[in-house]
């Protein structure tokens, strides 16, 4: 099949996304936890702040981009006219 | 069919969690009027079976599509829940709320982990592999690959890290059966057995997918259940996840008293002591494990003729007769040992201090090995075919991609408690354990001392506890909690049947995995193509029980090597699938040759790197010697950050060295990418 500019359009589009995202999962896993010693002086909630980066705030972040890329994605594919048969 | 519309499904489920909350309420009420404690564990394991095998057997199929993919109609908040099952193990519920407890900050590492690849899940691999929409995952690799090469290397590593995965859950059955309900252990490995086969035999992924929701409801209830009373005891809110930010303050200030009392200090000195003692034996053998027999045969002479007791004699003779037989087995024997009194006698750390503190370079290695478990077990979730084959079971690729919005959701609830089970444990046991006489230690220190989970060891004789000569093992803390915080037993079985279904769930997805690698790819695609749909379910299903016979006599057997060897599933699937996945999707020029080479490569890399750091010699083979330095420190749990790079930077030379794929894979490629669009 002949790749039209359309599709070529929504493949840049996802990956522009997929590495905008992947972005801030690499910061909030590996940077953050690199500077997790001088991190310590900070808290909130009771917390260092480089404990509760690990504990609670990566994980909620991971839940928050796969979030938003899931409602970007199908936002997407409503833009594009792919409905794939359902609602 | 009617059972697949979201609504009446939420109706069942919201029903059966309604009726085992009132079944948990019967039994408290029933404990308060003498009920037994054995009785209760009873209740609950066979209740909890006899639900299973009811979803089990009213899920039964006779379609292919049904028994391997669920006929693609789990809706995505479903699918979500049993991916949340299916993921979350008999370690993750019994044993990270420990490793928190004993490792503070780097047990974080598993948090993170274990959570973060579901990110790597959702944006690089469940919408393409949903789109491809076939059965397993090495029937990606060998659509995307060119056929049978890619299919088996793909087999032989789902294989691999499934079945030891697998054995560890039914380790981890028996060991619960076997505690709570006083079954004996082999017993209870093969009743884990039967609540295994009773979920899968019939329906295959349809009736795993259904029986793992309701084994979700009960293991998060059983999870949140003890922690939130625990919570209200001491804080008065029952939100552990929010109030234990205060409660760490409070476990740092206890930290600070009990880290700087002299007892403590002299205690560690004891056995720093104690560790050098061994060092010096190390260092004079073979003449020192003579001496050791020697003075071992005075003491016990020296007793017999000033009529001591009996016991302190055999206890005597028995050291006698169980020391090493040679000085080579004496020297890692004498070493280990030495490592241990070392770690007990050096410097505490605080709960929240990131890496330890010992100098520049320890804290420098710690935090690189920190970083690179982390790296590990995200690639490795994202490349567990048992996790990513949920993702087939969806109705179209948007639901896939919602769908592990809502695995990480159902996956966090435990995940984000977990380390507040740790704090409030610290809590409750500094503040009211440590310090306290040794003779009036509460009930449960000495019942889960009997089972060897818990020991105390008065190192300076003063007859009061010290932090330090207080050893715990990690499962201890989840299952001791209820008993900590004075609750009834009925909660104790209550967290038996949350750790059964957690092990139970895992199992059946793992050995469903197995079973359709050996039965779809190797027997259907490779050798009989022509065999009928009925052919394949009958092959599926005996292989299915054939694994799973296999797996529980291993785990019959308690294999300690086995349980060690878990942790490294995720460094083994993640290099022998990781690459090849990622850029067979990204990299239309990655051809079959690259491939099959970058996960060969991978997987060898990590399984060379694993076997040189862990062991010295393996007797059985003849081969000694054999131990290496760890390359920059990093230890064989994170392998697989030598074996991903291996596999990624073989599969890019190798390919890039061939020809590009064929125009029919690159057309492939773009069937995974792009929706059918109009105007194309």
């Amino acid at each position: 099949m002949r790749l039209g500019r359309r599709q070529r359009d929504y493949w840049q589009r996802n990956l522009r996304m997929t590495a905008m995202l992947l972005a801030v999962w690499f910061v909030v896993s590996f940077v953050v936890s690199f500077f997790a010693r001088d991190l310590a002086e900070l808290t909130i909630l009771g917390f260092p702040l480089g404990f509760y980066m690990g504990a609670q705030g990566a994980p909620l972040i991971y839940l928050v981009i796969i979030w938003w890329y899931a409602r970007y994605m199908n936002r997407l594919d409503r833009e594009y006219g792919v409905g794939e048969g359902e609602d | 069919m009617a059972d697949y519309t979201a609504v009446p499904l939420r109706r069942y489920y919201a029903i059966y969690t309604a009726g085992f909350f009132i079944f948990i309420l019967v039994l408290a009420v029933l404990e308060r009027y003498g009920m037994p404690a054995r009785w209760i564990g009873y209740s609950f394991l066979f209740l909890t079976i006899f639900l299973y095998a009811t979803i089990g057997v009213l899920a039964r199929t006779a379609s292919v599509a049904e028994y391997y993919v669920a006929g693609r109609r789990v809706p995505a908040i479903f699918n979500g829940m049993a991916t949340g099952a299916d993921w979350m193990s008999a370690a993750s519920f019994m044993g990270l709320a420990g490793t928190l407890y004993l490792s503070g900050y780097q047990g974080l590492a598993y948090v993170m982990g274990w959570t973060g690849g579901y990110v790597l899940v959702a944006l690089l691999l469940a919408p393409y592999l949903r789109r491809f929409g076939q059965y397993t995952i090495p029937d990606f690799l060998a659509a995307r690959y060119g056929g049978n090469p890619a299919r088996l290397v793909g087999v032989f590593a789902t294989v691999l890290a499934s079945f030891v995965y697998v054995v560890a859950q039914i380790y981890g059955v028996g060991l619960i059966t076997s505690r709570f309900v006083g079954l004996q252990f082999e017993i209870g490995v093969f009743v884990g057995l039967a609540g295994i086969l009773v979920c899968s035999f019939l329906g295959g992924m349809r009736a795993v997918t259904w029986t793992q929701v309701a084994q979700y409801a009960i293991l998060i209830v059983a999870y949140l259940v003890p922690v939130s009373i625990l919570s209200y005891q001491v804080t008065g809110i029952p939100v552990p996840q929010l109030t234990y930010g205060l409660v760490l303050q409070k476990v740092q200030l206890l930290e600070d008293r009990i880290f700087d009392d002299p007892a403590e200090i002299e205690a560690r000195r004891i056995f720093r002591e104690r560790g050098d003692g061994y060092y010096e034996k190390i260092l004079t053998l073979p003449a020192s494990l003579d001496d050791e027999r020697l003075r071992l045969t005075e003491q016990i002479n020296e007793l017999k003729s000033s009529n001591a007791q009996m016991r302190d004699v055999v206890a005597l003779e028995r050291e006698r007769r169980e020391l090493p037989k040679n000085s080579e087995v004496a020297r890692s024997y004498w070493d280990k040992l030495m490592r241990q009194a070392m770690q007990r006698g050096a410097e505490p750390e605080h709960h929240v201090t990131p890496f330890p503190t010992g100098g520049e370079a320890v804290s420098d290695t710690a935090r690189l090995n920190f970083l690179s478990l982390v790296f590990c077990l995200m690639v490795g979730t994202a490349a567990l075919p048992h996790v990513l084959m949920r993702y087939y079971t969806t109705p179209s690729v948007r639901e896939a991609r919602s769908s592990v919005f809502w695995s990480l959701l159902f996956i966090l609830a435990l995940y984000l408690t977990a380390p507040a089970y740790a704090v409030f444990a610290k809590y409750e046991i500094y503040s009211s354990l440590i310090g306290s006489s040794i003779a009036q230690l509460p009930v449960w220190v000495s019942a889960w001392g009997k089972v060897g989970l818990v020991s105390i060891e008065d190192v300076n004789g003063d007859g009061i506890l010290q932090l330090v000569e207080l050893a715990l093992n990690p499962d201890v803390i989840l299952l001791a909690t209820p008993e900590i915080a004075g609750l009834p037993y009925v909660i104790s079985g209550l967290v038996a049947a949350g750790a059964l279904a957690a092990a139970l769930s895992t199992a059946d997805g793992l050995l469903l995995t197995i079973a359709s690698a050996l039965s779809h790819d190797v027997y259907y695609k490779i050798f009989r193509p022509d065999a009928t749909t009925q052919w394949r379910l009958v092959v599926s299903k005996s292989l299915l029980l054939v694994v799973a016979v296999l797996a529980a006599t291993v785990a019959s057997q308690k294999p300690a090597t086995i349980l060690a060897m878990v942790a490294w599933a995720f460094s083994l699937a993640g290099a022998a699938f990781f690459p090849a996945l990622i850029l067979g999707v990204f990299w239309k020029r990655a051809n079959a040759a690259g491939a099959v080479s970058g996960m060969a490569i991978g997987l060898l890399v990590t399984i060379y790197y694993m076997v040189r750091v862990q062991v010295d010699a393996i007797p059985w083979l003849g081969i000694q010697g054999i131990g290496m330095e760890p390359w920059f420190g990093i230890q064989s749990t994170s392998a697989g950050v030598w074996g991903v790079a291996a596999g990624f930077v073989t599969v890019i030379v190798v390919s890039l060295f061939g020809q590009p794929p064929s125009q029919e894979t690159q057309e492939f490629v773009e069937s995974v990418r792009y929706p059918e669009l109009d105007g194309s």
